[in-house]
């Protein structure tokens, strides 16, 4: 078990490493030079110069490369003018744009893109594995006609239309919820809600479809089970059944997959939050690529990386944690 | 599908397949629509002047310009000459530039999906033929393509690359570059699970070398898997364009793609809702009809992963 946390740990390390260099590796190819972008119109070489080095730009690029990771681990100092900046671990460097500390940006971000992924991943939840219940107990027909063409849509359809669409339908035709703004859950919890309720449907919609299936598909295999049947020949009552074997069985999988989506809602958020125009990590990025802020860039790509790695890690560890049969190696 | 005595694996029941394919209605349906949507998209110019349109005349007289550049009439502005309306802001013909837009949209999804398909059959396979390095090289090489967050690293790719660069082509490598892991990842396993039947043994006693025991005796095996497996990242590859348009990084404006036309509809859908529909609606009905030809492919020619993966 240690020794596989520590090849977990170490492998996830790797990845985010080769990450880091592809996206650096990637700016330094890129035609723009930003500190020509920085430095403006009627900039003088000697300004150049100084915007170059007080950006860390005149060093080799392994130097400078050597130096982020550094600034990773431990901290780094910032020449700025005659005084010397110092930028605490985990060091992402500063905007190129704003001068605000990379991390700072960041956490200010975070909260919104949690808002959204986390809110959309429970109401999937609910809704699918609810959907997926009924539908594999066989209860309403109808039910499982709606789930296979609400899987055959999820694939189908990309989030941006989705979201367009309830934004027609709730905001302009029946005029029931406002245009969503972000409010943060800590001003006030309701207008946080209703105002997250359409970015949350939009993804939930396509994520919900896949849950259903799964719990289906688990319901249907653990009640044809032969556990099942001992339990119903010892008189068991069926909605017990229902609840403590066949429920079970089908949640083992979807537990796995919650991590995953999770993050994967967190690195698609950039069109979800672009489409209802929230200021989370997503439109971060889509406003530093624009203006090719390096360190912007190189930091959200990292988290996005990051949260996947981790959550990957925590898939495969409560896997083994609720399936006895999994042998992690 | 090739000869039954080359190709051994589970012999390919060439005709049992296409029979079974031809009865099940699900692909019946997407396969129709799909093919419908790939020659409107080739006979794209055709079409457009059979309309007596093309898609980047602007029609200043059809919009309303007390209304901000809303068109004119009903539904968008839908008549005679304009069959699906006109462009709010400019008045493009709605239709011709819909049917310009499929050639983008299918056409980047189709050329990525052949390039992730290539890219992870030859990587996979030398993963599961080589020895132990090569499959442990290779298969770090796939994890870490796998964990990149790549909506993120193909944003960040296509707004570095100069404007210049034919952008469709582009979109379609960046698509692919990020997304052959897939694929990769289920030909190693196919690869490694047929190396250890007898008649590739067979061939190796018999003399063959690992190219042609890769070509003749893994490749046959690995199309079905492989082609379930394409047909259902071929729709993603299209919502992965859209999205990349959407945003603003990929297909450039005066080049119609469906994403991108969505894109310019989040301003004007309040004004009007059809410039929103059209797109959007094409889009739907496509990757509807792919995913449709994907679980009918799967149905058939992978009946145990159909009901868990659809």
């Amino acid at each position: 078990m240690t020794g596989y946390l520590v090849r977990r740990v170490a492998g996830a390390v790797l990845v985010l490493l080769g990450l880091a260099v592809i996206v650096y590796a990637l700016f330094y190819l890129a035609p723009q030079d930003p500190a020509i972008l920085t430095c403006g119109k009627g900039c003088t070489p000697e300004r150049l110069a100084d915007v170059r080095a007080a950006m860390g730009l005149d060093e080799s690029v392994p130097a400078q490369f050597q130096h982020f990771l550094q600034g990773l681990v431990a901290g780094r100092d910032y020449p700025a003018g005659p005084r010397v900046r110092h930028c605490p671990a985990p060091c992402l460097g500063y905007s190129f744009e704003t001068d605000q500390p990379v991390t700072a940006l960041l956490a200010d971000r975070l909260p919104v893109s949690a808002s959204l992924a986390v809110g959309a991943e429970i109401l999937s939840l609910i809704a699918g594995i609810g959907a997926g219940l009924l539908s594999g107990l066989r209860r309403f027909r109808i039910l499982d006609a709606l789930v296979n063409a609400l899987v055959l849509a999820g694939y189908a359809v990309p989030v941006f239309l989705v979201g367009l669409l309830l934004l027609l339908v709730f905001c302009v035709y029946l005029r029931w919820l406002p245009f969503p703004a972000y409010v943060p859950l800590t001003t006030d919890p309701v207008a946080w809600a209703s105002n997250l309720l359409l970015p949350w449907t939009a993804l939930a919609v396509i994520q919900a479809a896949a849950y259903a299936r799964l719990t289906r598909a688990g319901v249907q295999e653990t009640l044809a089970e032969d556990h099942v049947r001992t339990a119903r020949a010892f008189g068991i009552p069926e909605r017990r059944i229902i609840w403590r074997r066949a429920l079970r069985g089908a949640l083992v999988p979807l537990v796995t997959l919650t991590a995953i989506d999770l993050a994967a809602i967190m690195t698609s958020a950039v069109l979800t939050e672009t489409m209802f125009g929230l200021p989370g990590v997503g439109q971060l990025l889509v406003g530093a690529v624009n203006q090719i802020d390096l360190p912007v860039v190189v930091g959200v790509t990292l988290l996005t990386g990051f949260l996947i790695v981790v959550a990957n890690a925590a898939a495969d560890l409560v896997y083994a944690a609720i399936d006895p049969r999994v042998q992690l190696r | 599908m090739t000869n039954p005595s080359v190709a051994p694996p589970v012999p390919p029941r060439a005709r049992t397949v296409r029979h079974r394919l031809l009865r099940d209605r699900g692909f019946l349906t997407g396969a129709s629509i799909a093919l419908v949507m790939v020659v409107v998209a080739l006979g794209a110019p055709v079409l457009a002047g059979a309309a007596g349109q093309d898609p980047s005349t602007y029609h200043d007289t059809l919009l309303d310009s007390a209304r901000g550049g809303v068109p004119i009439g009903s539904l968008g502005g839908i008549s005679g000459e304009h069959w699906l309306g006109v462009e709010p802001g400019t008045g493009r013909d709605l239709f011709a530039r819909v049917i310009y837009g499929a050639r983008v949209s299918l056409g980047v999804a189709i050329s990525a999906t052949v390039l992730q398909v290539l890219l992870g059959v030859v990587v996979g396979v030398a993963a599961g033929l080589g020895g132990r390095i090569a499959d442990a090289a290779l298969s770090r090489l796939v994890d870490l393509v796998l964990a990149v967050p790549s909506l993120v690293l193909s944003i960040s790719l296509l707004a570095i690359v100069p404007t210049s660069w034919p952008r469709p082509a582009l979109l379609a490598v960046v698509i692919a570059i990020l997304g052959w892991g897939g694929t990769a990842r289920i030909s190693r396993g196919e690869t490694l699970s047929l190396r250890t039947r007898d008649y590739v043994a067979a061939a190796r006693v018999a003399g063959s070398g690992p190219w042609r025991v890769a070509r003749r005796e893994i490749l046959p095996g690995l199309a079905a898997p492989v082609l379930t497996y394409a047909a259902l990242i071929l729709p993603s590859n299209m919502i992965a364009e859209a999205g990349l348009s959407f945003l603003g990084v990929g297909v450039r404006p005066p080049t119609p793609s469906w994403g991108q036309m969505l894109s310019t509809a989040t301003t004007w859908f309040r004004a009007d809702p059809m410039y929103v529909i059209i797109p959007g609606g094409l889009l739907f009905l496509t990757l509807l009809a792919f995913v449709l030809v994907a679980t009918g492919l799967r149905r058939v020619l992978d009946p145990r992963q159909s009901e868990v993966l659809l």
